[in-house]
């Protein structure tokens, strides 16, 4: 009998112990949270869910998806008014074959106003975001005061990440949503004709929308990881994002240069518009694969860059 | 209620061994000091600006890497025990830091979400409870950037004392204080040693420290030039002999003919230390000089002094 309980108290005593190896001279009594792995995972999302709030619930950062998501608006209400003739047709790529297929169907505004936006306002906004990520943490003097918590630098690191990848998420979603009322709003709506000619159905052509506004997430999610990096290394905000900025300028003017072709699928803005390729069928696989590498690495590479500087330097701020 | 075995060096919160911070420029910020903070204690680390004191701590704190020597908190070694042991450890870096943007709850559960060990569940309490603590309660939903220089030193400490702490590292908690806020301060290192927390409070004000403080280090230079108990502190002041005279050069002559260590000749006064050397028999010998003495006294310097003593009289470097 007394055996048993023996047993029982000790599996009992292990079942507190197991989870985490406590470290020398950890106090065995902490009883403000949880040591157990699920703890910790309900403690990292409420980190994140902290992280998404300051970002989401700041005034500049909700002026900045306002003014992103006027801008389909405006595109729409500009071919609306420069272009009533209700036909065009052609199969041409890039934005211009948008703009024929617009005046027949309003679904198209979303090619357009994502292909107009995805060369300046979309990566401005995902860059101020990124570049403000540690950065800005840097400059209030709150980096060295999260470090001291201690929320763990590669954990931050993750946190901050997620959240500028959600940001771009809901600027991309932004642009796409409010271009497809704007589109039904303002021109007939229908099923698609794609840019291959094929005509699909309008449940079919959304589903289309979707795939390519996700694509434009992949695509601004590697931004995110650019910017990240850079606001590593600074703690001027305004710097990093300007320099992210200059970055992708610079990517998209070497891009338009012929003698620079044989680098251009390198550069990380070269494969940005590329997703007429889900406008097909058969959709262009070998682009869209493309694409994705080029985007996850770009991800992977820079968010490693941007450890390695924040996990080895010295927090100065 | 066995297995709580102190690690071996666990009576002491701070210890450190011959910790060194170069800086990239070269400059040795921190040269070889050892720290020992006993447990328990109120720990004055003094020093003029810029003798290497934030860097200390800042490597105490993990947010700045040794260029060598090895340093540990709670008897967990820095910066690799860093998310383990920090969260036992409270602390006010360099000033307070938090988001303008934000108010003084909304500050506080910025940095409690960011720790892993944190319940959520008690969060409210401990909030509110480190508030009250610091008188901030009022103005918990204030904007942060609308706190006097008195509310926001005092958030900072709110931080730290969201959750039981067994070490509490403030750096230059009253500065920039009025003396009204600097003794709200002092009362409240008062209150956490109290409840027997370690407390190391740093400081170029040794009457900051001289009544709150048990054990004192001095720093000058990147060098600890004293370590030990206030009393021990005390007890190295050399008592030094002042002799009022018209003749001050034969004065001296007859100081180094008793070679009395550092003479400091004045206007009619002259000063050495006593040394082993007795009173008496230095105003023998003053007489039998010749020298006329008005008067003769064997003065302690008062802390201060020993702390200009061991710090230097300014920018001597």
């Amino acid at each position: 009998m007394a055996r048993t309980a023996i047993v029982s108290g000790a599996r009992l005593l292990g079942r507190g112990a197991t989870p985490r190896l406590p470290g020398p001279g950890e106090s065995p009594g902490e009883l403000v949270g949880g040591t157990e792995p699920a703890a910790y995972v309900r403690a990292d999302l409420r980190f994140l869910r902290n992280e998404l709030r300051l970002v989401f619930f700041r005034r500049r950062n909700q002026l900045l998806l306002g003014v992103v998501a006027l801008f389909p608006l405006l595109i729409g209400i500009g071919l609306k008014a420069a272009a009533p003739h209700p036909q065009g047709g052609g199969n041409g790529t890039g934005a211009s074959a948008f703009f024929n297929q617009l005046a027949g169907n309003g679904v198209f505004l979303t090619f357009t106003a994502l292909t107009l936006l995805l060369i300046l306002v979309l990566p401005v906004a995902v860059a101020v975001i990124s570049g403000d990520s540690v950065a800005g943490e840097a400059g209030y003097g709150t980096l060295r005061y999260l470090l001291a918590v201690p929320a763990g630098r590669t954990r931050l690191l993750i946190v901050k990440y997620l959240t500028i990848v959600a940001f771009a998420v809901a600027a991309t979603f932004a642009v796409s949503v409010v271009a497809l009322l704007t589109g039904v709003a303002l021109f007939p709506v229908g099923p698609v004709t794609l840019l291959s000619g094929t005509t699909v159905s309008l449940a079919a052509g959304l589903v289309r929308v979707l795939l390519v506004t996700l694509y434009v997430c992949a695509a601004m999610a590697a931004v995110g990881a650019i910017g990240l990096a850079v606001s590593t290394f600074t703690e001027h905000a305004i710097g990093a994002i300007a320099t992210v900025m200059i970055l992708i300028v610079a990517s998209e003017v070497v891009d338009q240069i012929p003698q620079f072709a044989t680098i251009a699928p390198y550069l990380p803005t070269h494969w940005w518009d590329m997703f007429d390729s889900l406008l097909r069928v058969p959709a262009d696989t070998t682009t869209l694969w493309h694409a994705l590498v080029s985007f996850g690495v770009y991800a992977g590479l820079f968010w490693l860059i941007a450890w390695a500087r924040f996990t080895s330097g010295d927090v100065t701020s | 209620m066995t297995g709580t075995a102190e690690p071996s060096g666990a009576e002491l919160a701070i210890a450190s061994s011959a910790l060194t911070k170069r800086f990239r420029g070269g400059q040795l910020a921190v040269d070889h000091i050892d720290l020992a903070v006993p447990k328990g204690s109120v720990y004055g680390f003094l020093g003029p600006n810029g003798s290497g004191k934030t860097t200390t701590i800042r490597m105490l704190l993990g947010l700045a890497y040794p260029t060598s020597g090895s340093a540990e908190l709670l008897g967990v070694p820095m910066p690799s025990g860093a998310t383990s042991v920090l969260s036992r450890v409270g602390s006010l870096v360099e000033g307070p830091a938090f988001y303008p943007y934000l108010s003084g709850w909304e500050n506080l559960a910025r940095y409690d979400a960011a720790d892993r060990t944190a319940s959520r569940q008690t969060v409210r309490e401990r909030l509110g409870a480190a508030l009250e603590r610091v008188g901030l309660t009022a103005a918990a939903k204030k904007k942060y950037r609308h706190y006097s220089l008195g509310m926001k030193q005092r958030l900072a400490i709110a931080a730290g004392l969201l959750r039981p702490r067994e070490l509490i590292i403030l750096d230059e908690p009253t500065n920039g204080l009025d003396p009204q806020g600097t003794r709200e301060v002092r009362a409240l290192v008062r209150q956490i040693a109290a409840d027997g927390i370690t407390v190391f409070v740093s400081s170029h004000l040794l009457a900051e420290v001289e009544q709150v403080c048990s054990h004192v280090g001095v720093m000058r230079a990147g060098k600890l030039v004293f370590q030990g108990s206030l009393a021990e502190l005390r007890r190295t002041a050399a008592a030094r002999v002042v002799v009022h005279t018209a003749d001050v050069a034969a004065a001296a002559e007859v100081f180094a003919k008793l070679g009395l260590a550092g003479p400091v000749p004045g206007e009619d006064v002259i000063a050495a230390e006593l040394g082993d050397a007795e009173p008496e028999r230095i105003c023998a010998e003053l007489v039998h000089a010749g020298v006329g003495v008005r008067g003769l006294s064997v003065e302690s310097p008062s802390l201060e002094d020993l702390f200009v003593g061991l710090t230097g009289e300014g920018f001597d470097v």
